[in-house]
C-alpha cells in the first residue's frame, strides 16, 4: 500500500509537475492566510499580522521550497533537469559533440570488438559441463617441449589413474566422402570410445560410441556433425542406420552431434569414427607413435593439482605389467593442463598484447576527450560562475558536468557498438587460422555489458577532471574574464594530459614498430626453398580401384604427366609432406649396424618424385639428387639434410653411408646426396632433420600426396586447369588445401601478422589522437593568450619570436611525453617478447624511427597554432579590450 | 534556552499529527494551531516541516487527504486519519508512554 503510494505520488509529480506544484502552492497559501486570519481575529491590524506571519513562518516561496523538497522523485527530477540541460548543451555544439562522440566511439568500439574476441577464448569457460575439469595430458618430447601422447601411455594411464573419470585420445582424420555430389575431402577425427563423454556432450540423434565399437576390425560406424548432416544429408531425421561412403568404404551413421557442439580440439571436424587401435602393443606399431591428443575429465572433487601429482607418480613408477618403449618412457613425467589452457596457449600472447594495446587506445581517446571537455569548460567558466552565484552548490555543478560527460559517452558508446559490430567482422576475417572458438566471437550479452561498463567508466573518467575544475570555479576570479590565474591552472592540467597522450602513443607505436620489424625479419628468413610462383594442393589416391601400391603409384604418375603438359607450368612434383603447411611426419632413423634403441632419433620423411628438388629449388650440397634410377626394386637411395648429416655423421663422409629409416624392414637406404635445410614447421622454428626418399622406394605408397607446381607466371591462376587435369585422370578423387606457397608462408606467421595489423591500426589511431591533442592544447593556449601575444608584438617581438614561443611550448610537451613514453615502451615491450623475432625489444632503430615520426607529426600539429599566433595583429587585439 | 517554546522534538511530530487528526479531519493550519494550543504553546510548528510530514505520512498510507472548499470558497487540503494511521497511533502512544515513564523514573533516581 505505502510502496504503491510512494510510486504513484512520485510518478504523478514527475509526469505533471505543474499540477502538483500548484497543489502545494495552494496549500501553503491557505495555511498562511489562515495564520493571518487567526491573528486578525485576535485584533491585530492587517499589516502587522502579515508582517508577523512572514517573520514567524516565512514567505509562501520559502515554505513552498521546503514542502517541495520531499520525495524520491526530487533526485530524479534534478537528474532529469541536468540531463535536459546537458542534452541542450551538446545539441548547441554539434561539431564539438560529434568530435567527442566519434573519439569515444573509436575507443569504446575497438575495445569492445577486441573484448568480444578475447572473452570466449581467454575468460569464458569452454562450452562443456564442468569445463574446468577437462584436461589435456601430453608427453614430454626430446627437447622438453610437450608433445602428443601414445596409445600405449593412454592405456596405462586409464588403467592406473584414479583421478580420471573419462579419458580419450584422438587423431586427425581426413576421409573423402563420395556420394551424389562432388567428392569432398572432409575434416574429421578418429577417436577412442570415450571422447564425447570426456567432453561431456552427447549426440542429439542416435547414440555415442561404445567400447565395443573401438577395437581392431570393429564395426565401421561414424558420428556426423550437425553441419555435415545438413549439408550432405539434407538434415534427414531418419539418417541413423543409413550408410555413407568414406574412402570407398561404407560407414554406418550412428549419431549426429548437436549444432551448438563446439569441438575445440579440431574446430573444423565434421565426422568422427572410432580409433580402433590394438590393445596388444607391439613396439614398432602405430600404438607407440606420438600422434594422439589425450583429453580427460577429472573425477568430481579432484583438482588439477591432485591429478597432476597422481599422474606424475604413475609416470615415474613404471610397472612390469605395463611395459613402455624408450621413446615413451615418461621419465620426464607428464604435462597436465586444463583443456582451456592448452587450446588457447598458442594465441594467448598475441591476444593479451592486443587487449593491452586496445586499452591504450581507449586511454588515449579518454585523455583526448578530457582535454576537449576541459577546453570547453574553460569557455563555460562564466556560466558556472553565474550558476554558483545564484546559489548552485559545487556538488550540483560537478553533477552537471558529469551528466554531460556520461551523456556524451553514452552517445559515443552507441556509435561504438556499431564500430564494434564492424570490428568483430573484421577480426573474424583477419583471424589467424589457429584462433580457437572462432564461432563464439560475436557481440553477445557479455560483450554488451562490457561495453556498457566501459562507456559509463569512460564517461565518469573523462568528466572527472573537468567536473573538479567546474566545482572549483571561484566566483571572484571566474567573473573576471580572461583571468590569468584560472587560465594557467587549466592549461597546466591540459599539458599533463597531452604529455600522457604522447607517452601512450609512443608505447603503442614502438610496439607496432617492433612487430613490423619482426615480420620483416621473418620474411627475410630463408625457407630453404624458393617460395615464389608455387601452387600447391593435396591430391588423394584412395578407393577400391587404387587399393594397391602399384595402382596408386600409376595414378600419381598419370597426374604428374597431365599437369606437366599444361601451359604455364614450369616444373611439377609430388611430396608426401609440404613445408609450412602444418604437416609433420617423422620416423626413427639410425645408422646401419647400431642396434641400441637409444640411438634412434627422428627425422622428417619426404617421399617425393624425382623432380621435387628442382621444382622447390632446394640446393644439392653434395652428391646427387634423386632421379629416374630410383625406382621400386632398385637399391634404396636417400638424401639427407645438411643439419642431419652434421649431427648423425659429424666425423664421416655421409655419402655412401647405409641408414635405417622408418619401419624395420628391407635393406637399408644409402645416402646418395646432402641437400639444403628446409623450414618445415615455421620460419621461426629451427630446421628439423630431414630424409628424402623416392616415392616408389618408401615402405608404402601414401594415399595423400601434395602436388607442387612451379608456374611461369601467376601461380594461383593455374588452379582451374590443374584441377581439370587431375579430374581427367580420376573423377572420384578429392582435391584439398589448394593454395600458393606465398599464402602458406603468410599463414604460418598469421598470429604475428594478426597482432601486427591490429597494432598498426591502433598505433595510427593513437598518432592521430595525440596530434589532435597537441593541436587542441596549443590552439587553446594561443586563443587565451591572444592579448598577451598582441602586447608582445606591440612591444617589438618579431613574428619569428612569437612563432618559436608557441612552437617551443609544443615541443617541450612532446619531449617530456616522449621521454616518459620511451620508459613505458621499454617496460611494455616485455609483454611482446614472445612475439618478436630477430629484433631486440630495445631495438634502437625502432625507437629512433618512432621518436622521429612523433616529432614530425607534433611539429605539424604545433605549427598551425604557432602560425596563427604569429599573425596576431596587435592593433586589433588591443582595440578589442 | 530560556525561551519556553521549542521546536517539536525530532520524530514526535508524526505522532502529534496523528493524535490531532484522531479527533476530526483538519487542514494544515488547523493542525498546527491545535498542536500549539494543546501543548499550551510549548511546541511551535514550522509549516515547511509540517507539510513535509504530511506528504510522508500520506505516502506511508497513514493519512488520506482531500481538497475541500472552505466557507470563504477557498481550496483547502483536509487530512484524515486512515485505518492504518489509527493503528500506528495506538502503537506509538503505547510506546511513547512506556519510554516517557522509563525516562521519568531514571531522572528521579539520578536526582
Amino acid at each position: 500500500m505505502s510502496l504503491w503510494r510512494q510510486l504513484t505520488h512520485g510518478l504523478r509529480r514527475l509526469m505533471r509537475p505543474a499540477a502538483v506544484d500548484q497543489d502545494i502552492a495552494d496549500e501553503v497559501d491557505h495555511y498562511l492566510e489562515e495564520a493571518v486570519a487567526a491573528l486578525l481575529a485576535e485584533g491585530v491590524p492587517a499589516a502587522e499580522a502579515r508582517r508577523m506571519v512572514r517573520l514567524e513562518l516565512g514567505t509562501a516561496s520559502s515554505v513552498g521550497e521546503e514542502a517541495r523538497s520531499y520525495g524520491w522523485e526530487q533526485t530524479v527530477g534534478v537528474f532529469l533537469s541536468d540531463l535536459r540541460h546537458a542534452a541542450r548543451q551538446l545539441r548547441n555544439n554539434p561539431g564539438f559533440t560529434l568530435v567527442i562522440a566519434a573519439t569515444l566511439a573509436l575507443g569504446i568500439g575497438a575495445t569492445t570488438a577486441i573484448f568480444s574476441a578475447v572473452n570466449p577464448i581467454l575468460f569464458e569457460p569452454l562450452p562443456y559441463p564442468r569445463a574446468a575439469s577437462v584436461v589435456m595430458i601430453s608427453d614430454f618430447g626430446p627437447g622438453g617441449a610437450p608433445q602428443d601422447t601414445t596409445f600405449g601411455t593412454f592405456l596405462e594411464l586409464i588403467e592406473r589413474s584414479r583421478s580420471l573419470d573419462a579419458a580419450a585420445v584422438s587423431k586427425p582424420w581426413q576421409p573423402t566422402m563420395i556420394g551424389d555430389a562432388e567428392p569432398e575431402r572432409l575434416t574429421g577425427q578418429r577417436v577412442s570410445a570415450g571422447y564425447f563423454r570426456a567432453l561431456g556432450v552427447t549426440p542429439i540423434l542416435g547414440r555415442d560410441f561404445q567400447p565395443s565399437d573401438d577395437r581392431p576390425d570393429g564395426p565401421r560406424v561414424a558420428i556426423l556433425s550437425d553441419a555435415l548432416w545438413r549439408r550432405r544429408l539434407g538434415a534427414d531425421g531418419s539418417v541413423i542406420g543409413k550408410e555413407v561412403t568414406l574412402d570407398d568404404k561404407t560407414f554406418e551413421v550412428i549419431g549426429v552431434m548437436p549444432g551448438r557442439f563446439e569441438n575445440v580440439l579440431a574446430a573444423s571436424a565434421e565426422i568422427w569414427a572410432p580409433l580402433q587401435y590394438s590393445t596388444s602393443l607391439t613396439p614398432d606399431g602405430r600404438e607407440w607413435g606420438h600422434h594422439l591428443r589425450m583429453i580427460a575429465r577429472l573425477r568430481p572433487g579432484v583438482g588439477l593439482d591432485r591429478a597432476r601429482s597422481e599422474l606424475d607418480v604413475i609416470a615415474r613408477s613404471p610397472l612390469a605389467e605395463f611395459p613402455r618403449v624408450p621413446w615413451a618412457s615418461l621419465k620426464q613425467g607428464l604435462v597436465v593442463n586444463s583443456l582451456q589452457h592448452e587450446v588457447t596457449r598458442a594465441v594467448r600472447p598475441a591476444l593479451v598484447a592486443v587487449l593491452g594495446a586496445v586499452l591504450f587506445v581507449l586511454a588515449i581517446a579518454c585523455v583526448n576527450v578530457t582535454n576537449l571537455l576541459l577546453a570547453r569548460g574553460a569557455q563555460r567558466r562564466g556560466e558556472f560562475a553565474m550558476r554558483s552565484a545564484l546559489g548552485a552548490r559545487p556538488s550540483r555543478l560537478t553533477r552537471q558536468v558529469l551528466t554531460e560527460s556520461v551523456l556524451v559517452a553514452v552517445l559515443g558508446g552507441a556509435l561504438g557498438m556499431l564500430v564494434a559490430e564492424a570490428g568483430v567482422h573484421a577480426l573474424v576475417a583477419l583471424s589467424p587460422p589457429g584462433l580457437p572458438r572462432l564461432g563464439a566471437i560475436r557481440v553477445d550479452g557479455a560483450v554488451f555489458t562490457f561495453a556498457l561498463v566501459v562507456t559509463t567508466l569512460a564517461g565518469l573518467l573523462v568528466g572527472a577532471v573537468p567536473a573538479l575544475a567546474a566545482s572549483r570555479a571561484d566566483l571572484q576570479t571566474a567573473l573576471q574574464q580572461g583571468s590569468r590565474r584560472a587560465a594557467g591552472g587549466h592549461q597546466w592540467t591540459r599539458r599533463v594530459l597531452v604529455v600522457a597522450e604522447v607517452a601512450l602513443a609512443l608505447v603503442l607505436l614502438v610496439s607496432a614498430g617492433l612487430l613490423l620489424r619482426s615480420i620483416e625479419r621473418l620474411f627475410a628468413v630463408d625457407a630453404g626453398f624458393d617460395t615464389t610462383r608455387l601452387l600447391t594442393m593435396q591430391v588423394q589416391g584412395s578407393g577400391r580401384r587404387l587399393d594397391s601400391d602399384a595402382a596408386r603409384l600409376r595414378f600419381f604418375e598419370q597426374i604428374l604427366e597431365s599437369v606437366r603438359k599444361l601451359p604455364g607450368v614450369e616444373a611439377v612434383a609430388l611430396t608426401s609432406q609440404l613445408p609450412l603447411s602444418g604437416d609433420r611426419d617423422g620416423y626413427g632413423i639410425r645408422l646401419d649396424g647400431q642396434h641400441d634403441l637409444k640411438d634412434v632419433s627422428g627425422a622428417l620423411r619426404y617421399a617425393v618424385t624425382p623432380g621435387y628438388l628442382d621444382t622447390m629449388r632446394i640446393p644439392v650440397r653434395r652428391g646427387r639428387a634423386l632421379d629416374a634410377r630410383d625406382v621400386a626394386g632398385a637399391p634404396r637411395a636417400a638424401l639427407v639434410s645438411e643439419s642431419l648429416a652434421k649431427r648423425l655423421l659429424p666425423d664421416r663422409d655421409p655419402l655412401g653411408q647405409p641408414i635405417h629409416f622408418g619401419p624395420e624392414e628391407g635393406p637399408p637406404y644409402t645416402i646418395v646426396g646432402v641437400i639444403g635445410d628446409v623450414k618445415q614447421t615455421s620460419l621461426t622454428i629451427e630446421t628439423d632433420d630431414a630424409v628424402y626418399v623416392a616415392m616408389p622406394q618408401w615402405h608404402w605408397v601414401d594415399s595423400v600426396m601434395t602436388l607442387v607446381i612451379r608456374a611461369h607466371g601467376d601461380a594461383a591462376s593455374l588452379t582451374p586447369a590443374v584441377r581439370a587435369a587431375i579430374w581427367s585422370v580420376d573423377r572420384n578423387q578429392a582435391i584439398a588445401r589448394v593454395g600458393t606457397m606465398d599464402s602458406l608462408v603468410a599463414r604460418s606467421e598469421a598470429d604475428r601478422r594478426f597482432a601486427l595489423i591490429l597494432f598498426e591500426a591502433f598505433g595510427l589511431v593513437a598518432l592521430l589522437l595525440a596530434a589532435t591533442g597537441i593541436y587542441g592544447v596549443l590552439s587553446g593556449s594561443v586563443a587565451e593568450r591572444t592579448r598577451e601575444i598582441g602586447v608582445r608584438a606591440a612591444l617589438g617581438a618579431s613574428r619569428l619570436d612569437i612563432l618559436s614561443l608557441v612552437a617551443r611550448q609544443g615541443m617541450v610537451l612532446m619531449a617530456v611525453g616522449m621521454l616518459i613514453g620511451v620508459a613505458g615502451a621499454v617496460m611494455a615491450s616485455q609483454a611482446l617478447v614472445t612475439m618478436l623475432f630477430g629484433v631486440s625489444r630495445l631495438d634502437p632503430v625502432t625507437y629512433g624511427a618512432v621518436v622521429l615520426l612523433l616529432t614530425l607529426v607534433s611539429a605539424v600539429a604545433s605549427a598551425i597554432p604557432a602560425w596563427r599566433a604569429a599573425r596576431v595583429d596587435p592593433a586589433i587585439t588591443l582595440r578589442a579590450e | 534556552m530560556t525561551d519556553p517554546t521549542t521546536d517539536v522534538i525530532q520524530g514526535t511530530l508524526d505522532m502529534l499529527i496523528l493524535k490531532t487528526l484522531s479527533l476530526e479531519p483538519m487542514h494544515g493550519f488547523g493542525i498546527a494551531r491545535r498542536i500549539e494550543q494543546i501543548s499550551r504553546g510549548v511546541f511551535k510548528v514550522n509549516p515547511g516541516s509540517l507539510m513535509t510530514a504530511f506528504q510522508r505520512l500520506e505516502r506511508d498510507g497513514l493519512l488520506d487527504s482531500e481538497w475541500r472548499h472552505t466557507d470563504n470558497s477557498r481550496r483547502a487540503k483536509f487530512y484524515r486519519l486512515s485505518r492504518a494511521g489509527r493503528r500506528r497511533l495506538e502503537i506509538e502512544t503505547a510506546d511513547w508512554t512506556r519510554r516517557a515513564a522509563a525516562v521519568a523514573r531514571l531522572l528521579r533516581t539520578q536526582a
